[in-house]
This record gives C-alpha cells, sequence and structure tokens, in this order.
C-alpha cells in the first residue's frame, strides 16, 4: 500500500480513485486533522500558530512569505513522506490568495523534483474522456504494487 | 492565548458523496444508521459526513461504498461534523472547501461513466489520456476561432 500525494490536494475525485484501488491518499484533510486534535494553543480556524512558518523553512527560504511557509508546513512533510502523486494540472479551483498560488507552484515543482512515479492528467471534459481518466490512474496505481 | 483542547481526539471523519440517479443520501443516511455501532452520522444534501473510529468508520464506508461503487465517492476531512469552525450554520455562506467539492461535482459523471466501463474492460486497453506536459500545438480551428472572436 503506498503513500500517493494528490494534488489539488483536497480533490475528492484524486482521494477517492486513490483509495478505491487500496492505497493511501496523502491529502490536506489529514495534515488539517492532525492540528485540530493536538492540544496547544487556541488558533482558531486552522490551528495553524506561529511555529508553522517557522517548520516551513524547511522547503521555503526565510525572504519568502510566511503564509507560503505556513502552508508548507502542512503539504511539505506529506511531500516527503509520498511514494507516488498523482497531478490535475488544469484545476483552477485550487487557485487562490498569492499565498494560496505560490505554495501551489512550490507543492507541483517539489513533487516534480522528487525520483518518485508520477501521473500528471487533466480533468475529465466528457465521457470518452473520463474512461480514460480513470484507465490511467488503476494502471498508475496498478503498477505501484502492493495494492490493499 | 488560551489553551486548546481538542474535541474527538483518535477520531476520523469522511466525507460521502452521492452521484447516483438510485441512491439518495436519505437512503444512504438510513443503511449507515442500520449498520453503525457507535459513529457520527449526519446527512448532507451531497451524502454523507460521518465520524467515528477508523476501524469502524472504514467498516461503515465499504459497506455504504457496495450500496453503488460507482457513483459513491469518499474523501477525508479535517473537521468532525457541524465544528463551528467551518459549520457555516456559524459562518455563513458555502462552507470553506465547498466549492472545490462542487466543481468537482460537475466532473464526477464523467468520472463514474469511466469506472462503469472499467468493470467489463481492460485498463491496458484503453488509450492513454492527453499528456499535460507534452508541448501543445495551436489547433488550427482554435486559431480560426480566436481571429473570429476578435473585434474589429
Amino acid at each position: 500500500m503506498a503513500k500517493v500525494f494528490i494534488y489539488p490536494s483536497t480533490s475528492l475525485i484524486l482521494s477517492d480513485m486513490v483509495a478505491r484501488y487500496g492505497h493511501t491518499p496523502l491529502s490536506s484533510a489529514v495534515a488539517i486533522r492532525e492540528r485540530i486534535q493536538t492540544a496547544g494553543f487556541e488558533s482558531p480556524p486552522l490551528q495553524i500558530t506561529p511555529e508553522e512558518p517557522k517548520k516551513g523553512l524547511k522547503w521555503a527560504a526565510v525572504e519568502v512569505p510566511s503564509g507560503v511557509r505556513g502552508r508548507m508546513a502542512l503539504y511539505g512533510p506529506m511531500i516527503e513522506a509520498c511514494e507516488a502523486a498523482i497531478i490535475i494540472n488544469d484545476a483552477d479551483f485550487a487557485f487562490g490568495c498569492m499565498g494560496c498560488a505560490r505554495t501551489n507552484e512550490l507543492i507541483t515543482f517539489l513533487v516534480r523534483q522528487k525520483n518518485i512515479p508520477k501521473l500528471d492528467l487533466f480533468y475529465p471534459k466528457s465521457e470518452e474522456e473520463g474512461v480514460r481518466f480513470v484507465a490511467a490512474i488503476k494502471r498508475f496505481l496498478a503498477g505501484l504494487g502492493g495494492s490493499k | 492565548m488560551t489553551d486548546y483542547i481538542p474535541a474527538r481526539v483518535g477520531s476520523v471523519t469522511k466525507y460521502v458523496v452521492v452521484e447516483s440517479f438510485d441512491v439518495t443520501p436519505a437512503d444512504l443516511a438510513a443503511r449507515a444508521y442500520e449498520i453503525s455501532q457507535g459513529a457520527m452520522i449526519k446527512e448532507t444534501c451531497f451524502g454523507l459526513v460521518i465520524n467515528g473510529q477508523p476501524e469502524e468508520v472504514d467498516r461503515l464506508i465499504a459497506e455504504l461504498r457496495s450500496v453503488d461503487p460507482d457513483h459513491i465517492f469518499i474523501k477525508d476531512r479535517g473537521f468532525p461534523p457541524g465544528d463551528s469552525r467551518r459549520c457555516r450554520a456559524n459562518l455563513g455562506g458555502a462552507r470553506p472547501g465547498y466549492h472545490g467539492m462542487e466543481y468537482e461535482m460537475t466532473i464526477i459523471p464523467y468520472v463514474s461513466h469511466g469506472l462503469e466501463i472499467l468493470k467489463d474492460n481492460d485498463e491496458n486497453k484503453i488509450a492513454a489520456p492527453e499528456n499535460p506536459l507534452a508541448h501543445r500545438v495551436l489547433d488550427i480551428s482554435r486559431l480560426k476561432k480566436i481571429i473570429d472572436a476578435e473585434e474589429s
């Protein structure tokens, strides 16, 4: 059972596909859950504390805005832990403020730098593309081996 | 700064999204209540939110997925159901994160179709989708559309 990083990391479709074919999806919900279930200082809504931008220094330089470093404290450990990745390239809804946009660029850059199996896709826009989309993901995940 | 004492530590929360002509969220909720052994189940407009111990939630979603495997989609959620930091009852407007799910709901019918077709077909015999990293040449018909759309 491989740990598969998904981008967009909130994607319902990718999260479901990875779990459906027997692997573990690494999504932002897992990182957020870890924080909101850990005792500490009250920092609503996501329990992101001033410690997170410090942790983010591992993946982004000190002159990078704290918003990017704070986000990287969530995604960085998952990128390090992942054994494969699926990236959707036309996920417009992943676009957000500059913090989100720059973090997204850094996430895809770090994933592409890593020497792991990667699958790049577009969202399907028709039923025919849907078949190819699902087949590509199924093939990719079967190739990782060790599915549950 | 005040101390933060987390609730429901060790539990997991999952969304169960239904996109089916045969199964409604209410049907799925009734089935979930029948087989639940202590998990918290909340019915929503798009499906269910289930919170409980990981083994119990895994068992429940495996059962629920079998109701209509090609049209039920599941993903993790960070917050428990009804959490005041995320629930739209407290915030007003859509829940943060709903827009992403709403967008993917428009694509899910194509994915469901793909899952149905792949039940009877070998995935290795199906052509690969378009590679986003490949250099794409501008199609002549698209170029013509751009020229035609240009205001004179």
